[in-house]
């Protein structure tokens, strides 16, 4: 009914025909051009480097650490050092089930979506864009997404390897994981902590979402 | 909460100059105005100059849109294949109350009571929560701005900062005549403390909620994804907690592919309020899969029409391109003097002056194009190259052409017929310069002029000295002196 009527008046506005063939195909020519983009380039330490200091910026925490197996021990240090009980919420992100929990035996991980009272969720991130310093992060079977906003304080562990350089960059990275064409229920960007500038256009963290973001940062060299 | 039945007592369009007035004389607003719209232009110069080539992305942002615009038939139906094949349902409505009903019935059906709201100009622009809760569901806009407002029963004053026109006082005195089942005695001078209330208010509709509503910032074709922006975070928990997610969005904002949101994406946050990227950018693309552990069970797309369509055939065209970035208001000289509700619209400033008289009528917004200076700097700074100026003139004179406006057309007739009589104008000019000069002379400045109070309630007029230029200059010819 309303379809019909608003495509109909589109077509008449623009005067153009629904099997105009050029227009067919430069259409379709311009949507089958959407990124499988070329491969992400190589990460480099600057990229690592304009990626950390620009979460810096937007009031990010982050923590270098040397390989996978000192994230626990990173994630232990954070959360002491933010008043935190020891226990975040995850889900079955591979990566992180790999890691070795038991060497802290007094961190608890409980698996799942974010339930109302968590304080702590612990997310992986796919990738890291270093032109704003930005997360990106795919929800999945095994990456609620509700552990990045629901909790007042978010950790998140991403690989310097998957630092990239543009937005799009990422959109390789995500292809290599889910294969070509397929897009995640949600893919979310993150540059930082909730905030908000609705009160007098002050600033104020912890809107919604997480008022804490810590990014552990494997592998960068930097630990 | 209550909806906006008070519709009457709302300024509206046609009331632009009485709002003005009003405006200039409100002190708090006045003071929240000098506060904020210039630290939003003055962010935006910090972080256009951060990033190399803006005015080349800023021309590719425009033919970005310039190309959607010209296929967009062809774009809507691609997205509407790609967002099904995600498993999402995409609904079209020409109409503000198409939309609301469509909504309202996926509402129904789902046994839904409460709502949680995130911030959408679609949204505001066809009234939905005041619809929703006349049909008796609870709906909560979960934007601290937006928030704000809503327990006010005002419209927004900005597109992106809602509450802009509110000091912290009257945020919390609202605070404190609305959340009664808080202690009296709590602390809340400090925007800390009323981030804090807020946030934890709106908590418990999140997570009662039974449908959450989100507007869209972009539409990609390819791929059928919805793009949501928000700092809050609000926006994420509307559309992954309650069970049904619905999005409504205007058919303009489609683009082609996901490279094409990227490029207006790094437009976007940089004109808005500065920030490089907003903090929360998320792709939505059909409702959770199988196996997801969280997320809606269905996600419904509602497209709306409501008056685009038609403009895409005229010179109106590229007021489409709009991605409600809100610069062109930072910059403006008179929103910066009188703020947004004055424009009696939810889209105020040069962009609200061009866009308003499309929903609301030329005949009631028709003084909306007028509330301009044409300086041009809302042009300067567009993301995506409006010609504001451009698009503001022509519809002054499609207000000149139209029948309510024969007393100014008379006035410019009579103007024009005296104007090319040049006897006739030099001796009606000596004789206004006589006048007035007369009047002014013990002063050399008139307190009042007749038709011209809009001017003399607020300073004086220079008298004329008694004598037109051209008297003068042929005295001093004859006189012989240079």
């Amino acid at each position: 009914m309303s379809r019909g009527t608003i495509l109909a008046k589109v077509r008449v506005a623009l005067r153009v025909d629904r099997a105009d063939q050029a227009r067919n195909e430069a259409v379709a020519e311009r949507l089958a051009d959407h990124p499988i983009p070329r491969r992400a380039e190589k990460t480099t330490d600057a990229l690592v480097g304009r990626f950390t200091s620009l979460l810096r910026e937007h009031g990010a925490e982050v923590i270098a650490v040397r390989e996978a197996a000192d994230v626990p021990a990173a994630i232990v240090c954070t959360l002491g050092a933010n008043d935190l009980p020891l226990r975040v919420r995850s889900g079955t992100d591979p990566y992180l089930a790999a890691l070795p929990w038991q060497t802290e035996a007094a961190l608890v991980v409980q698996r799942g979506k974010a339930q109302p009272d968590d304080r702590a969720g612990l997310s992986r991130a796919l990738a890291g864009v270093a032109e704003t310093g930005t997360l990106v992060l795919a929800s999945g079977a095994h990456n609620p997404v509700t552990l990045g906003f629901v909790p007042d304080t978010h950790l998140v562990v991403v690989a310097a390897e998957t630092i990239v350089a543009a937005y799009e960059d990422a959109l390789a990275l995500l292809a290599a994981e889910l294969g070509p064409a397929v897009l995640p229920r949600t893919l979310n960007f993150i540059s930082g902590p909730s905030r908000t500038g609705d009160i007098g256009g002050k600033i104020v963290m912890g809107a919604h979402g997480p008022r804490l973001l810590a990014v552990i940062l494997v592998g960068s060299g930097a630990a | 909460m209550s909806g906006r039945g008070s519709e009457t007592l709302r300024p509206t369009p046609a009331n632009f100059a009485k709002n003005a007035t009003k405006a200039l004389a409100d002190k708090a607003l006045q003071e929240a105005l000098s506060e904020l719209s210039g630290g939003l232009a003055a962010a935006r110069e910090r972080a256009k100059a951060a990033l190399p080539g803006f005015e080349a992305l800023r021309r590719s942002g425009r033919d970005i849109k310039d190309h959607a615009l010209a296929n967009l038939d062809l774009y809507l139906e691609a997205f509407e294949r790609n967002a099904t094949a995600a498993g999402a349902q995409v609904h079209w409505a020409a109409h503000a109350d198409d939309a609301c009903k469509i909504i309202g019935k996926i509402c129904h059906d789902a046994d839904a009571r409460i709502v949680a709201k995130g911030k959408s100009m679609v949204s505001e622009e066809i009234d939905l929560a005041a619809y929703l809760q006349t049909s008796g569901l609870k709906v909560v806009e979960t934007d601290l701005g937006e928030y704000l407002v809503q327990l006010r029963d005002e419209l927004p004053s900005h597109i992106i900062a809602p509450a802009i026109h509110l000091s912290p006082s009257a945020i919390e005195a609202t605070f404190r005549a609305r959340h009664r089942h808080l202690p009296a005695d709590r602390a809340l001078a400090s925007p800390e403390a009323l981030v804090s209330e807020a946030r934890a208010v709106l908590r418990e509709t999140f997570l009662a909620a039974d449908v959450g509503i989100t507007g869209a910032n972009f539409l990609v074709a390819a791929t059928g994804s919805t793009v949501l922006v928000t700092n809050e975070g609000n926006g994420d928990l509307t559309q992954s907690l309650p069970k049904v997610h619905i999005v409504i969005a205007s058919i303009e904002k489609v683009v082609p592919t996901l490279s094409d949101a990227f490029a207006l994406l790094r437009l976007l946050a940089r004109s808005a309020t500065g920030q490089d990227f907003a903090t929360y950018t998320t792709l939505v693309t059909g409702p959770r899969r199988a196996g997801d552990p969280d997320g809606p069970d269905v996600c419904h797309i509602v497209l709306l029409d409501n008056g685009r369509a038609e403009l895409l055939g005229g010179e109106f065209r590229p007021a489409l391109r709009c991605i409600r970035c809100g610069a062109c208001m930072n910059v403006c000289p008179v929103y910066g003097a009188v703020g947004g509700h004055p424009y009696g619209s939810v889209y105020p400033g040069p962009i609200g002056a061009v866009f308003t008289p499309v929903l609301a009528g030329l005949p009631a917004a028709a003084s909306l194009p007028q509330a301009s200076t044409f300086c041009g700097r809302c042009e300067e700074v567009c993301p995506v190259e409006i010609p504001l100026v451009r698009l503001m003139r022509q519809w002054r004179e499609a207000a000149l052409a139209q029948s309510e406006a024969w007393r100014t057309r008379g006035a410019l007739r009579i103007w024009a017929f005296v104007a090319q009589r040049p006897r006739l104008y030099h001796r009606a000019a000596r004789l206004a310069v006589a006048v007035l000069g007369a009047f002014g002379a013990k002063r050399g400045a008139l307190r009042r002029l007749p038709l011209a109070a809009g001017w003399t309630r607020h300073r004086d007029v220079p008298a004329p000295q008694g004598h037109t230029f051209q008297q003068i200059w042929a005295r001093r010819q004859r006189r012989g002196t240079p």
